[in-house]
């Protein structure tokens, strides 16, 4: 089954998207903020990234930045969890290198099939 | 698939009441004069998450009234808009609200929105006041999307046969992760769902450049892609939604008249949700895609070479996909268990205190199996190394046991972070400067006494704002600075930990005290009283000496509640004062609750035990010190003062003879700042005592704050030495004053 690594400061953000995708099947890893996440996709190689915006330390924009320096994720789908206010900050992510994005709030099937969609 | 999504209610509220503590302490920490850009946006991450959280969990009240200070917070955060006092205050008020709007959902009753309305008011107004412009011109863009909107819908009543989609994506596409495969598969999914529905795809190779020069991470295709269904192009729309912005896609109807219906794209899901910030962008960019369009040609004209949808892929992405087949072998992931409990209270521990933890069982393991075998085989040649592993496991448990107490504990920083909000706020109401100076905020201190310790600790610190300091113009006539200073301390001293609320006003006022005290009938008026027992008359019950029942202090509550509850948790509490140089009140509190150093004293059969904080001496009685009051309740004179001597006996009718209290042994203790004296047969050992609680096991007792078991088994009593002083005092106290 695919592997997504989740990233999102938010401890009940993390869990709703962790337990949602572990239902559906997927391997999920957390991160708390972008350096944390760097570290794990240094690790090893996620075919999902997952990735809030707002976080401390390093933020997503700044994380999507950095993760497609990694020659294995330069092609990895990259979806951003936004909210609706942040209009510029989507256009920010996909400046980025980010894929996508995913509007909050999001329910789990919204969340379930978005990622379908881009998992196949 | 549905997921009931409660379940994680309970970490959502723990973190952002987490959150909303942050932002009052950086809110608080702002200085104005130097906005630091971090703490703004620590400020405004914490509403962010607030909101997101609220909005995915379903508490549209909370994400809505925190969208509107989110909106504020991030104008200013983007340097739109300078932070003003006024914000500071209104974001502070905020806090609160939510606070009270989340426990109101926590404890699943329907929250008031009365504040929250009323505060969302004052922010749009703050709000309009930059955004008036923008909104109507949000107004004109959105009446010509809905113009448009309606020609879409009466465009798409008309019975269409598909569409044509010309998608020219950017070059580097596949450097975002967005695969031209997947949008095309989604396309398909959707035509086959339609009935007859099918899809064609022709690939452009025009601009593939020669094969040296092909940079293999660049999409150098174009597609047209011919979808033979009845479907809404909202739906299409929504597919290609991501790539939108960088890539060149039109939209053309195949419609039977072979008409170009729909000119501009991007309009219906508009309808649905009008945007104002996105919204522009994309309208924007669809009009520049709508010029180009080209009238459609019709499908019989399409050439036969025609590929299927998997093969049009760039190189790059090939690798990409054959890649991820490869990689299908199960990868385990190290899922991290969420660090929080769904329960209703939890703790963070550092992981340092677990490491130490799990050290000290594997070190505990080691001397239990080297036990275990000396025990297989043992003479009495290896006394000496039985000796040793039995002091071994001595220390092991006792470090076990400092380990896990560590645990509980936290430290005080927790109990103080309220106190900069609460000075601020009450300075200003009571319109006096003060300082706060908080130090040692890193002494730990067990949960259990932290949560309790904190409202006495809030009324010392209003008491001491209120009474303790002197407003600016006293101060500056006295010669002093007009700000006050209020310092938190808190050290460890021995076992204990020390919390001193300290101010530098007038300090406490001996004539207005005694005066009051008198007034009351609380000493006699030609008493005379040491500095000392002056200053403790205002922890005694029905003591206040203020004149006027101001907001802030005097709420009916007053310091002998605050020593009582210290007293509940085994401390005691004092002051020292300085005429006009302020006062100091010392708590002194046990690390813990779980653990008790205790005197063990042995009455009749029974075993029980005295705290040894509140043990004053033990003496030997001799008749000639006893007064006989009233039948057999007997006082002693101790030095100045008379004590009223108790057996335990009576008090917990345990039946045992009394034995002639000519020479028995009597341990006066200390509690509720009165002492007594117990009669004992015999003084036991002095031995650390864990406390397990009556209520839970049996039931409450009065003057039993627990049980404990001891080394050999048996079960003895901890007496709970201030509910044992009530008792005779209620009974006796008009015998008392006559023995005075």
């Amino acid at each position: 089954m695919a592997t997504i690594l989740a990233v999102d400061d938010s401890a009940s953000m993390r869990q709703m998207v962790t337990f949602t995708l572990k239902g559906a099947g997927y391997d999920v890893e957390e991160a708390c903020d972008g350096s944390e996440a760097l570290g794990i996709a240094k690790t090893k190689k996620f075919d999902l990234v997952l990735s809030d915006v707002n976080m401390p330390v390093m933020d997503g924009i700044q994380f999507v930045t950095e993760l497609r320096k990694l020659g294995e994720y330069k092609f990895v789908p990259v979806l951003m969890l936004t909210t609706e206010s942040a209009g510029d900050k989507k256009m920010a992510g996909k400046k980025a290198g980010a894929t996508g994005w995913i509007v909050k709030p999001f329910n789990p099937e919204q969340l379930l099939n978005t990622i379908k969609k881009v998992l196949g | 698939m549905s997921i009931d999504l409660s379940q994680f209610h309970q970490v959502f509220f723990e973190e952002s009441f987490e959150g909303l503590d942050i932002m009052e302490s950086s809110l608080l920490a702002l200085d104005l004069n130097e906005v630091d850009a971090e703490t703004i946006n620590s400020i405004f991450r914490a509403a962010h998450s607030i909101k997101g959280g609220a909005g995915t969990f379903g508490f549209m009240q909370v994400s809505g009234f925190t969208h509107v200070v989110e909106t504020l917070l991030d104008e200013i955060r983007s340097g739109d808009r300078d932070i003003e006092q006024e914000h500071v205050d209104l974001f502070l008020i905020c806090v609160d609200c939510l606070r009270g709007l989340l426990s109101d959902l926590q404890a699943h009753a329907e929250p008031d929105m009365a504040q929250a309305d009323e505060l969302k008011v004052k922010f749009e107004a703050i709000l309009a006041g930059t955004e008036a412009g923008v909104e109507s011109s949000a107004d004109s863009n959105s009446d010509s999307t809905a113009e448009a909107a309606t020609d879409a819908v009466l465009a798409s009543d008309s019975h269409s046969k598909g569409w044509k989609i010309e998608f020219i994506p950017c070059e580097d596409v596949l450097c975002t992760g967005n695969e031209p495969y997947r949008m095309f598969r989604e396309l398909q999914d959707l035509a086959e769902a339609e009935p007859d529905g099918s899809m064609k795809v022709i690939p452009h190779l025009e601009k593939l450049p020669d094969f040296s020069e092909m940079h293999p991470e660049m999409c150098y295709l174009s597609w047209t892609i011919f979808v033979y269904a009845d479907i809404e192009l909202s739906d299409m729309e929504e597919i290609f939604e991501w790539v939108v912005d960088d890539c060149d896609i039109r939209y053309e109807r195949l419609s039977e008249s072979n008409q170009l219906s729909a000119e501009q794209p991007g309009i219906a899901d508009e309808v649905a949700g009008i945007n104002t910030d996105s919204s522009a962008e994309e309208t924007t960019a669809v009009v520049k895609a709508a010029p180009d369009a080209i009238p459609a040609s019709t499908p019989e004209v399409i050439p036969e070479v025609i590929l299927e949808p998997a093969a049009p892929i760039a190189n790059a992405a090939d690798a990409n996909a054959a890649e991820k087949i490869t990689e299908k072998a199960p990868t385990k992931a190290a899922a991290k268990t969420p660090a929080k409990a769904a329960e209703n209270t939890s703790i963070r521990v550092s992981i340092d205190k677990i490491d130490g933890l799990i050290n000290m069982v594997g070190e505990l393991v080691i001397t239990q199996s080297m036990l275990g075998q000396l025990g297989q085989e043992f003479d009495m040649d290896r006394v000496q190394r039985l000796q040793e592993g039995l002091g071994q496991l001595e220390q092991n448990t006792r470090e076990l046991q400092e380990s896990v107490m560590k645990i509980r504990m936290l430290p005080i920083s927790f109990a103080f972070s309220r106190f900069p909000r609460l000075v601020r706020d009450l300075s200003k109401q009571l319109d006096k400067e003060v300082d706060l100076i908080m130090i040692g905020e890193n002494t730990e201190l067990d949960k259990t006494v932290m949560e309790k310790i904190g409202d006495p600790l809030v009324h010392l610190v209003r008491n001491s704002l209120d009474h303790g300091l002197e407003n600016a113009e006293e101060r500056t006539a006295n010669g002093k600075s007009s700000n006050g200073t209020i310092t938190l301390n808190a050290y460890h001293h021995g076992g204990n930990i020390v919390i001193e609320v300290k101010d530098d006003g007038a300090g406490l006022n001996k004539e207005r005290i005694r005066n009051k005290a008198i007034e009351k009938g609380l000493v006699g008026e030609d008493e005379t009283l040491s500095d000392a027992q002056i200053h403790d008359l205002i922890f005694q019950a029905g003591f206040s000496t203020a004149e006027v029942v101001s907001d802030v202090s005097g709420r009916g509550v007053g310091m002998d509640v605050v020593r009582r509850n210290i007293a509940e948790l085994n401390g005691t509490i004092d002051v020292t004062s300085k005429a006009g140089e302020g006062s100091t009140f010392s708590i002194r509190l046990p690390l813990t609750l779980a653990i008790l150093d205790g005197q063990l004293v042995k009455v009749g059969e029974e075993v029980y035990i005295f705290p040894l904080v509140s043990i004053v001496e033990s003496i030997q009685l001799e008749k000639s010190m006893l007064n006989n009051i009233t039948g057999n309740q007997f006082v002693m004179q101790l030095r100045n003062d008379y004590i009223p001597i108790l057996c335990l006996q009576d008090i917990f009718n345990t039946g045992a003879e009394k034995k002639d209290l000519e020479g028995a042994m009597l341990v006066v203790v200390e509690g509720d700042n009165e002492k007594v004296g117990i009669v004992v047969d015999e003084l036991l050992g002095q031995q650390q005592v864990v406390i397990k609680s009556l209520e839970q096991n049996y039931e409450k007792v009065d003057s039993i704050s627990g049980a404990t078991i001891l080394g050999d088994g048996t079960v003895a009593l901890i007496v709970d030495v201030s509910g044992l002083n009530n008792k005779p005092l209620e009974k006796n106290s008009d015998d008392q004053t006559q023995a005075a």
